[in-house]
């Protein structure tokens, strides 16, 4: 098998980076989002009222046991029987949103019931109200421990929002299955994109490594 | 009565867990530059009393004067000054893990005190050389030895100029050789007049420099009385009693 | 859509298999290999989870193909989700073997046993208890996955699912019945095997620090 230059640089690439930029828009956007929502959501799976901790649990559960690729479907087919609809786009963005919440708050609720009883009871003693003692003592402790799993989970994301190409969203996967129909080259087309996927799963490891290691300090090494 | 009123005044404090009496009924007054100590059998309730003092607990019932004011619980501004005003240290250090030596010290007198950034890094630098620890400040708690960490959590409480200073058993999760620099921290308090409450096992040193012996069991207090009274030869006191078990061993 | 539950079991429990299988020999090389072929394992896994499944499964189907093989929807999904279960089984296993105390290895060697004896009787058998955790994961990760194979037209429980909507327009319906019975079918085998994991238990004998883990 020969590697096309032509075939690679005139069709195939124009047409990837035209997907790469929408994947970014759905990768960017929803890490962000999904990561503020899911800190809300795992504080209220610890801190909250426990009619409201039951609902946030509930939520997770459903939302971890089902497929994304049917919460996709769910949200761009169902959803409109209801009068909900949505923009291919903002249906991937959505269900990406709802997806990473629910598993990022895993990881935040885990966090924050791993800092230390201790640690709170020093924080009183010395006269901290509540609030001071979430920002300067319980924030700083989780973040860290949290860091690495919701790093794995950005790096998830990545991988998945190539589902986007389920409900017609043309990013990466799209822009890819279309230019391997159109040419019956599935070997080389999709081998590229897997390239791509894997240079953007790689510089944001390169990224958290830095991260991690920029806030790393002794006792909170990675177990 | 020409005493001065005492600095804290504590008033039948109670506390329960669930059905379970862990507190019955427990006073004390404690007069500026006294030390008190807290002796008895493990599950006594002494620490539970000492985070009573602190309200790290809020007891069922009772009451707390510091210098003649009653503290509420249900002010929290009142109570976190309260709490900023009597210094705790505890059994196991409870160090920020997160911090180092020195923003342990400096943290709370940034954030409760309202200390700039400069001057609550003076004040801690200050406070972890008079424990002998200015060449450890920028270790992480995971980085000292339990010896050194425990002098940490004494420059953090101390940085706040405690009217008041609970001590939760500070020497027993250190390992024998370690005990004697934390002893010459609180000997050395008591010498410049710190007023404190203890609770601890090592009975030499309570004869050596306490004003009083608080005798608990089971939730109550059963004895008070100075040292040299309840540990005369020919005394029959509990507290001698359980003098004499812990020499036995 | 039980004939779509079947298929969908099917995939799942076949790249299982595959990825004990091969997983568990990866992990073996990766911590006793020698260097290269420690290497060769760290790039197969560095590959596996760097790509979307979606992706690996038409490069499969584009393997498949090239090589004249049949292209059997059914083993393309098996196989390319094997070997991405095998890139993720192994690091579970790494994981078990590394927190095993170094000392076992070493009580076996002073007994004489061979390092594959060694590794056979003694390291493989703890290594499999303290993995039930992972592998539990592994398995709902996998069930989540396999719905991806329909765009390969396998007949598997979302397959079937979105042919009936897009016959009847039932969406709102069918989507939340198939999501339920991927919900049923995660939390019937993460309760089975948390059964197996109790009963292999040995007193004494669980995750290192597994309380104070995340």
């Amino acid at each position: 098998m020969q590697i096309d230059l032509v075939f690679l640089q005139q069709d195939l690439l124009p047409a990837l980076n035209r997907g790469l930029q929408i994947s970014i828009a759905l990768i960017v956007p929803a890490s962000i989002i999904g990561f503020i929502c899911g800190v809300i959501l795992g504080c209220m799976r610890v801190y909250a009222k426990q009619w409201l901790r039951r609902l946030a649990n509930a939520f997770v559960a459903i939302v971890r046991g089902v497929p994304l690729a049917i919460q996709l479907m769910f949200i761009y087919y169902a959803l409109p029987k209801l009068g909900i609809y949505f923009e291919p786009y903002g249906a991937a963005l959505t269900s990406f949103i709802i997806c990473t919440s629910a598993y990022q708050s895993e990881y935040i609720r885990g966090a924050i019931l791993s800092i230390r009883k201790g640690q709170i009871l020093a924080a009183k003693s010395l006269g901290f109200t509540p609030l001071q003692t979430i920002v300067s003592i319980i924030i700083p402790q989780a973040a860290r421990r949290a860091l690495p799993g919701c790093g794995n989970e950005i790096i998830y994301l990545i991988k998945y929002s190539s589902l986007a190409y389920l409900v017609t969203c043309m990013e990466l996967m799209g822009e890819g299955k279309v230019v391997a129909s159109d040419t019956f080259r599935f070997f080389e087309v999709f081998a590229v994109v897997g390239l791509y996927y894997l240079a953007m799963v790689s510089i944001a490891q390169c990224i958290l490594n830095y991260l991690e290691a920029r806030t790393s300090i002794p006792g909170f090494q990675k177990r | 009565m020409t005493h001065a009123s005492p600095v804290l005044d504590v008033r039948h404090i109670k506390f329960k867990v669930g059905v379970r009496t862990i507190l019955d009924d427990c006073s004390l007054t404690l007069n500026k530059g006294e030390l008190k100590v807290l002796i008895g059998p493990s599950g006594a309730g002494k620490s539970t009393f000492l985070q009573c003092i602190n309200f790290l607990q809020i007891p069922d019932s009772g009451e707390i004067f510091l210098e003649g004011e009653q503290i509420t619980t249900n002010n929290v501004k009142q109570l976190c000054s309260y709490r900023s005003k009597v210094g705790m240290i505890f059994q196991d250090f409870k160090l920020f893990d997160h911090l180092t030596a020195l923003d342990n010290v400096a943290i709370a007198l940034r954030k409760v005190r309202k200390y700039t950034a400069s001057a609550a890094k003076d004040r801690a630098m200050q406070e972890l050389e008079r424990v002998n620890l200015g060449d450890k400040t920028e270790l992480y708690p995971a980085q000292l030895s339990g010896g050194q960490k425990q002098r940490v959590a004494f420059a953090r409480a101390l940085a706040m100029d405690p009217i008041v200073l609970l001590l939760d058993e500070p020497t027993s999760a250190l390992d024998p050789e370690l005990v004697g620099e934390v002893l010459q921290v609180i000997r050395d308090l008591a010498a410049h007049g710190m007023t404190m409450i203890m609770a601890t096992h090592q009975m030499d040193f309570i004869r050596a420099i306490s004003t009083e012996i608080i005798f608990m069991e089971q939730g109550r207090i059963i004895e008070q009385d100075s040292p040299a009274n309840l540990l005369a030869p020919n005394c029959e006191s509990r507290t001698k009693q359980f003098y004499n078990t812990l020499q036995s061993v | 859509m039980l004939a779509g539950s079947l298929v969908t079991l099917g995939i799942v429990f076949g790249a299982l298999s595959i990825g004990l299988i091969f997983g568990l020999f990866f992990a073996v090389l990766q911590v006793y290999g020698k260097a290269w072929q420690a290497a060769l394992v760290g790039i197969y896994v560095f590959l596996f989870r760097g790509f979307p499944i979606i992706v690996l499964l038409f490069l499969g189907y584009g393997f498949f193909v090239a090589l004249g093989l049949p292209a059997n929807p059914f083993m393309i999904s098996c196989v390319v989700l094997g070997c991405t279960s095998t890139a993720y089984q192994s690091q579970i296993f790494r994981g078990a073997i590394m927190s095993l105390r170094a000392g076992q290895f070493k009580a076996a060697r002073a007994l004489g046993m061979t390092d594959w004896q060694a590794i056979r009787y003694i390291i493989i058998p703890q290594a499999l208890r303290l993995s039930i955790p992972g592998w539990s994961n592994e398995y709902s990760i996998l069930l989540k996955d396999s719905a991806i194979c329909f765009v390969l037209g396998t007949q598997d429980i979302m397959a079937k699912t979105s042919f009936a909507a897009a016959r009847t327009h039932e969406h709102l319906a069918l989507y939340a019945a198939a999501g339920l019975i991927y919900f049923i079918l995660t939390l019937v085998v993460v309760k089975l095997l948390s059964r197996l994991e109790n009963k292999l238990h040995i007193p004494g004998f669980t995750q290192a620090n597994g309380d104070n883990n995340l």
